[in-house]
């Protein structure tokens, strides 16, 4: 447990009446892929907003990279190397899809504060930013404002920013979703790889892909996390069957 | 004397406070339900005020001239609701503000237009002439106190009508659901010219009851709509709660502060010093308030939604 | 290399607003030269109001605020000059100045200590409670320049004779439009500098989604800050300019009003582009000299023609003339 790279403990959160996180734990250890999966409204979007910091728990702890952060905003964790990707929103849908993995880039160099040397001209944003647009197969859209992209390319987008980020993990918000086939195939074989580079919480509802990648599983239902192991253990799970799957048992 | 005088001062904080509150539950209903930031509310004061006294002075009656000020008001309301106003609910914070800028730039010369640069002076109706006694020994103006009697009334009345009446149901429905409200099967855009209307109508009455203290001249609106601004940053914008508490919590604290910070200053340097420099900071004791409850609480204190 | 249509813009807008003047004395009409200087320096005025809007997205309707104290700035230190009678400021005393030089610096310091203030309240906000927040912020600098009788209160204050600069008879009015030009100049290649920089890029982007640029680990709100207070300073020294011109200052600069005016101005030159501003402040002050020499109601006219704007025509005349903005 000690060499998690990202402990969660205890967490609650409630809204009113409704228990969105009811004494969540889970952990994600180097070189892994944990998928978070579960129905729709069983609270995954509002876990993944209290380990990146944009909603405050009630209560319980997050650790990353053996310190607590819980009471660290995005920014500052952000800054730790916790790589997060969105579902919808895009960085900077106005800008180059190279401009928005040069702006990861410029944060990863800490040189936001630099006034007059243009960012254009820079081999040491564009290059790097080229690199990982390459890795994830974006390199000849560089040039296309990310709000023309297909929706498949802005994930490819999301996580060549991730990378770029040099992040220590990942939190990957349906990658898979909205890609046709061919898309997700490629991307699967990607992620693949790239649990080497840092591990990833995956919340992903394409279960071939969950059951192709991922090392755990954990199933949310409800704020609660109802079973935890690997695909098999999961997979034959009563609980989940019953809760997620939809089975009479 | 000195306690005559501090309740006639609280008196008087209360009535600016009150007719704040008219002001700003009209603009925080506006922004709560259709989203919209209206610079434009402060002429709406100005035609209340504008219709009394013209309708006033035409048949003797303050009453009638009232009851035009609402009328007016809230016709000028749904007017440009009706022919600016919803072209910019799906437009960014920018539009709206340039539009409804341009708007009081209309309104301002249209009425210097009709009525001339000169100011209109509007009687306080005989009925409410005269002076009542208060703790202390001093007597009250009995026209601020029914001031204060019709913002209280008011304030129930939005309370009742919000909380219980079919069209306060739709106005809880708009603010927390706009594709929810249409579902429904409610006739949105009349539902918006209703409270478009009606916000103005308020503000048409807060103008109208003024205009009996001060003159009614163009421009009267603006100082007012900043104040009320201020009161709905305070309160949280969208929450009519949050306008009473603010709107009394301005008042209150603009008049005092101009009452007590000289007196307090004067303890400390020479009387014409103190009354300089305890006047200076009177004109900006309440922009510090606001400034330090949104350092504790950036959405006000009673935010419904930012 | 081709000359996108933009430039080719810009180039004929600066062109036009150098020649203004020249022409205006060949002419023999004088007063057009101070009309060309109005507009450098409302366009300069407008240039720091674009940086926070343009770039940052940040509507403030408090940029009065900033304009006002250049121009108080500029007046105070003149009538401690003429009176022979240094500035208290408490802990030390500054005497009385009238080198523009000097007074552009205090006037810069004076905008940018001033919008650091502001800033780090409201931008703890956005949307309309940025607006509203700024607004009363300027309105709090006007009731005070009103209720402080020291320097004229609500009469305001004359400047006896224009300040000068070492070697420029500025009192020859080609001269100071010149002036004015210049640092016009200065401040668009400050802006066009700033737009392509690393800090350019994070305030763009945090214009386009501030939640987004937090979560790659750049903080918006101090991004946004110092934005502010560079388009505070830029201000602040038009303020100063212009008060100059006028030799007078009076709480009226500090009013809402001139708020407006300047988001109407950059709005009406086109919002994010490096010469709306000037084109703006251009139409502005057109708009108000032929409308205004025709009819006392020309601000009615105003609002119409904004509303018509705001309504059906969007993207300002730059954005009319040289179509969508492209970022590379």
């Amino acid at each position: 447990m000690a060499d998690a790279v990202l402990a969660v403990r205890n967490l609650c959160k409630s809204f009113g009446a409704l228990k969105a996180t009811e004494n969540v734990s889970l952990d994600l250890k180097p070189g892994e892929i944990h998928a978070l999966i579960g129905p729709n409204g069983a609270g995954k979007s509002t876990l993944i907003h209290q380990i990146a910091g944009t909603l405050a728990p009630d209560s319980g702890d997050i650790d990353f990279l053996g310190r607590p952060v819980g009471h660290l905003g995005v920014v500052e964790r952000a800054r730790m190397g916790l790589g997060r990707s969105f579902q919808v929103s895009s960085l900077a849908p106005e800008f180059s899809a190279l401009r928005n993995v040069m702006l990861a880039v410029q944060s990863r160099q800490g040189s936001s504060f630099r006034f007059f040397r243009p960012v254009m001209g820079d081999a040491s944003l564009i290059e790097p930013a080229m690199a990982s647009l390459e890795r994830v197969g974006l390199a000849t859209r560089a040039r296309v404002p990310a709000a023309e992209l297909s929706h498949g390319e802005r994930r490819q987008l999301e996580i060549a920013i991730a990378l770029a980020l040099g992040s220590q993990a990942f939190l990957l918000d349906e990658p898979m979703a909205g890609m046709g086939p061919e898309g997700s195939r490629s991307l699967t074989g990607f992620l693949d790889r790239l649990r080497e580079e840092a591990p990833i919480l995956l919340v992903e509802h394409d279960m071939d892909a969950v059951f192709a990648l991922a090392d755990r599983v954990s199933v949310l239902v409800y704020g609660r996390i109802i079973a935890s192991g690997t695909v098999d253990q999961v997979r034959t799970d009563p609980e989940v069957r019953r809760a997620y799957l939809g089975d009479p048992a | 004397m000195q306690t005559a005088l501090f309740i006639e001062q609280v008196l008087n904080g209360l009535q600016l406070g009150v007719m704040l509150f008219l002001m700003a539950a009209g603009l925080t209903l506006i922004f709560g339900v259709m989203g919209l930031i209206n610079l434009a509310h402060g002429s709406l004061y100005m035609v209340g005020a504008f219709a009394c006294a013209t309708v006033a002075a035409a048949t003797g009656s303050f009453w009638l001239g009232l009851a035009a000020s609402l009328a007016a008001a809230a016709a000028a309301g749904a007017i440009i609701e009706i022919l600016v106003i919803r072209r910019l609910y799906e437009r960014d914070h920018l539009d709206q503000v340039l539009a409804t800028f341009a708007l009081i730039l209309i309104f301002s010369e249209g009425t210097r237009w009709l009525f001339g640069s000169f100011p209109l002076y509007l009687d306080i109706p005989p009925l409410l002439r005269g002076t009542v006694p208060i703790p202390g020994g001093s007597r009250y103006q009995l026209y601020r106190l029914a001031i204060i009697g019709v913002g209280v009334a008011v304030a129930v009345g939005l309370f009742l009508l919000i909380s219980k009446t079919r069209l306060g149901m739709r106005i809880r429905a708009g603010e927390s659901d706009r594709e929810m409200i249409g579902a429904l099967g409610v006739d949105i855009r009349t539902l918006y010219t209703v409270v478009f209307a009606l916000g103005a109508a308020l503000a048409g009455l807060a103008g109208a009851l003024v205009g009996a203290l001060q003159s009614v001249q163009v421009g009267m609106g603006e100082p007012v709509l900043i104040l009320a601004f201020v009161v709905i940053v305070i309160g949280g914008i969208g929450s009519i709660k949050g306008a009473l508490v603010g709107a009394l919590l301005v008042g209150l604290v603009d008049t005092m502060g101009r009452f007590l910070l000289p007196q307090l200053f004067g303890l400390l340097m020479n009387p014409s010093q103190a009354g300089l420099v305890g006047g200076a900071l009177a004109s900006m004791l309440i922009y510090i308030v606001m400034a330090v409850i949104l350092w504790v609480r950036p959405q006000g204190l009673f935010a419904a939604r930012g | 290399m081709t000359i996108s249509r933009e430039t080719a813009i810009n180039v004929t807008l600066a062109l036009i607003l150098l020649a203004m003047p020249f022409l205006a004395l060949q002419l023999g009409k004088p007063f057009y030269v101070t009309l060309a200087t109005r507009m450098a320096i409302l366009g300069l005025a407008a240039v720091g109001l674009n940086l926070a809007l343009g770039l940052g997205g940040l509507v403030s309707f408090g940029h009065a605020a900033f304009f006002g104290v250049g121009g108080y700035a500029a007046g105070i230190l003149a009538s401690h000059a003429f009176a022979g009678q240094p500035l208290n400021l408490g802990l030390f005393a500054l005497p009385g100045t009238n080198q523009m030089l000097v007074v552009w610096s205090v006037a810069v310091l004076a905008g940018g200590l001033l919008a650091a203030a502001i800033g780090v309240i409201s931008l703890r906000t956005s949307g309309v409670y940025f607006i509203m927040i700024t607004l009363a912020f300027a309105q709090m600098t006007y009731y005070f320049a009103i209720s402080w009788p020291a320097y004229g209160g609500e009469d305001g204050l004359s400047i006896t004779i224009r300040n000068v600069v070492p070697g420029i008879n500025t009192l020859i009015p080609i001269n100071y439009f010149l002036v004015c030009y210049a640092l016009l100049l200065t401040a668009l290649l400050i802006f066009a500098l700033i737009r392509g920089s690393r800090f350019g890029a994070a305030l763009q982007a945090s214009r386009q989604n501030k939640l987004r640029v937090a979560s790659i680990g750049i903080a918006p709100f101090r991004i946004g800050l110092v934005a502010f207070i560079i388009s505070g300073m830029i201000t602040a020294l038009s303020g100063a300019l212009y008060a100059d011109l006028n030799r007078f200052v009076s709480p009226s600069m500090l009013s809402w009003h001139m708020s407006g005016e300047l988001i109407i101005i950059v709005v009406l030159g086109g919002v994010g582009r490096l010469w709306g501003p000037v084109a703006g402040a251009m139409l502005f002050v057109v708009f108000e000299f032929v409308l205004g020499g025709l009819t006392e109601r020309w601000q009615f006219f105003l609002g119409l023609a904004l509303l018509a704007v705001v309504l059906f025509a969007r993207g300002g005349l730059v954005g009319f003339l040289a179509g969508r903005m492209r970022h590379g």
